[in-house]
């Protein structure tokens, strides 16, 4: 038996995190080709090393496949109801930094909150005819966002990529999305609502409640947890 | 989801037995799709909905909801040419995703009953009230009342701009915005950032950004022009917004609720039509033999439900039973009708056609629990 640790298979996000367990005594590496998904852990035993995307992780979590994983603190709350139930945050890992805004094009001047939005949509609606549409991929958490802030007469529109485009192309009024410095929402005359981001996502270390930890794995666990450091 | 250890054969007996009741109170018994068209309901409760239904996708007719409730359907079909008045009966199961109460069921039996009636809506109100009562007589439930009407008159009477009076409408069945939105308008907080800082600029309009998007160049111009308007109105005064508490905080019983009301129409002469229609209500129910000094009112109650419930509303608990739902509900929702006739542009839109329209649904599953713990427990040795 070993736990199994889920880790972004590719890109910054990954080299990132093979960093971070390294700089704890844990060395995280693929082997093999470089484009074979095979990868190894040094420095402790009975330690699985899964690569799977990012955005896979949150349900492998949830559904108990991997004891361990690391993805977006962003990607769990909109992929999992009620997280933490399913899953524990084990570390906050101070990289992947990323805002979950919601921007508006930047000549509307009129529009600075989401009070500012809430009334922009109720007059929208009464010309246009239909809900204000917000383009995003992050349907969960800005629905229940604009809900908390009593936000009414929208509409989400699923966007997967290029969402800051959505606007210009008129298939959406304005968009919700990830933005580090927020240079692609300037490019495409976007600007951010003022106030605190719906998140503020970074890469975060989670435990899966839901996987199997007997068998010796609460053991391992309690090893891993010690060697990274993050025991207290 | 909630165990309940029943039967779903046994539900459904119960549903039947109920149903049966809303028949012999002269219903017509009428069925609705399971797959409702997602689009309808999305307008009319908002993107919202979403949370709390199930929406599945059709590769043919698009989105579509499986019913989260039995009234859209039921006045749609009541709309494509039932004759006046009408009374409808219905039974069968609802679907409701419960993402933050999982304990709760996603689905469930209801039992309902709905009354289109134009001439006397306090007679209606009562008709269904006491039909309701009476299916659940030996089940020991507190009943609880409001009225959606009288706060609807209330803030219609308000001495402000049409559009403030519009914009706490529109937010009346979100308590803490409509509070926000209170507060500023009665000068108790600031206005949202930015706002002053706009309207000071010589040309609040001069932006580098082109224009792009669909909201045009002239929407943008109204707004601000609206936003000035906003800044210079009056607020409204601290005796206005007393009294619109005292009416929110009214938890009383409705005989009690009535002479108060009496007294706050006094400074609020605009809710007088409302509580004359409540007084009416009161003497319609007393005749059906609803004890109007046992019957509570509470102010707020119906501000949190689905959002088309406009006039008389209530509801039936199980004190002994906090953790149940409520074991059943109901109101009157004339506005639902013309919203549905207009298609889309929410209920402050509605314009055109309005048919009067009141209903109530029970869930059987809940009045089989309640009648089996009353059961044991007589049974129980002593």
């Amino acid at each position: 038996m070993s736990i199994k640790l889920g880790v972004p298979s590719k890109g910054r996000l990954m080299e990132k995190t093979f960093e971070w367990f390294g700089a704890r005594g844990v060395t995280l590496a693929r082997t093999g080709s470089d484009r074979e998904y095979a990868a190894a852990v040094e420095g402790i035993d009975g330690v699985e090393l899964v690569l799977l995307s990012a955005g896979e992780i949150p349900r492998e979590l949830a559904a108990g496949r991997i004891h361990l994983g690391v993805t977006g603190s962003d990607l769990v709350r909109e992929k999992l109801g009620l997280w933490e139930d399913k899953v524990a945050e084990l570390a906050l890992m101070g990289f992947g930094h990323a805002d979950l805004i919601i921007a508006v094009p930047k000549v509307w001047v009129d529009v600075n909150t989401l009070d500012d939005l809430d009334a922009v949509a109720a007059a929208f609606r009464a010309k246009h005819g239909f809900r204000l549409r917000i383009a995003t991929k992050y349907h969960r958490l800005i629905r229940d966002h604009l809900r908390d802030h009593g936000v009414a007469d929208y509409q989400l529109v699923d966007s997967q990529g290029a969402t800051e485009g959505t606007v210009k192309n008129e298939t959406a009024e304005a968009i919700a999305d990830i933005t580090s410095t927020g240079e692609t929402l300037r490019a495409n005359h976007l600007k951010i609502l003022s106030g605190a981001p719906v998140h503020k996502s970074q890469a975060t270390l989670f435990k899966s409640r839901k996987a199997n930890w007997d068998g010796g794995n609460r053991e391992r666990l309690g090893a891993l947890v010690e060697r990274l450091g993050l025991g207290g | 989801m909630v165990d309940t250890g029943m039967d779903k054969a046994v539900i459904r007996a119960e549903a039947v037995r109920l149903l049966a009741g809303f028949q012999a109170a002269g219903a017509q018994v009428v069925e609705a799709d399971i797959l409702q068209p997602a689009g309808t309901l999305l307008d009319l409760y908002g993107e919202d909905i979403r949370a709390r239904a199930y929406v599945t996708q059709d590769p043919v007719m698009g989105e579509a909801m499986l019913r989260p409730d039995f009234t859209v359907p039921v006045v749609q079909m009541h709309m494509n040419g039932g004759a006046e008045p009408a009374r409808y009966a219905y039974m069968g199961e609802v679907f409701r995703a419960q993402e933050e109460a999982t304990h709760r069921a996603s689905e469930y039996f209801q039992v309902g009953y709905e009354l289109f009636e134009r001439d006397n809506p306090a007679a209606a109100d009562a008709e269904v009230f006491s039909v309701v009562s009476q299916a659940l007589d030996g089940l020991g439930l507190r009943a609880a009342t409001g009225d959606m009407g009288l706060l609807l008159a209330a803030v219609k009477g308000l001495k402000t701009t049409e559009r403030r009076r519009a914009a706490l409408l529109r937010h009346i069945w979100r308590p803490r915005r409509f509070r926000a939105l209170m507060d500023r308008f009665s000068g108790r907080a600031e206005m949202p950032a930015g706002r002053a800082e706009l309207l000071a600029q010589d040309d609040p309009m001069a932006c580098d950004a082109p224009m792009i998007g669909l909201r045009t160049r002239a929407e943008i111009a109204e707004r601000v022009e609206t936003l000035r308007q906003d800044m210079e109105a009056a607020p409204i005064s601290s005796q206005e917004v007393e009294l619109l508490d005292d009416l929110l905080a009214l938890r009383e019983t409705t005989e009690n609720v009535l002479e108060h009301l009496r007294d706050i129409a006094v400074d609020m002469p605009a809710i007088a039509a409302a509580v004359d229609r409540m007084e009416a209500r009161a003497e319609a129910l007393s005749a059906r033999g609803v004890d109007m000094s046992k019957l509570d009112f509470e102010g707020s109650y119906g501000r949190t439900s689905m959002e088309y419930y406009d006039g008389f509303v209530f509801g039936f608990y199980a004190e002994t039973r906090p953790d149940l739902p409520p074991v059943a509900t109901g109101g009157r929702y004339d506005a639902l009708t013309r919203v549905l006739g207009n298609g889309a542009g929410g209920i402050e839109h509605a314009e055109n056609r309005e048919i009067p329209a009141i209903g109530g649904v029970i869930r059987p599953e809940l009045t089989l629990i309640l009648a089996q713990s009353q059961q044991s427990a007589v049974g129980a040795p002593s």
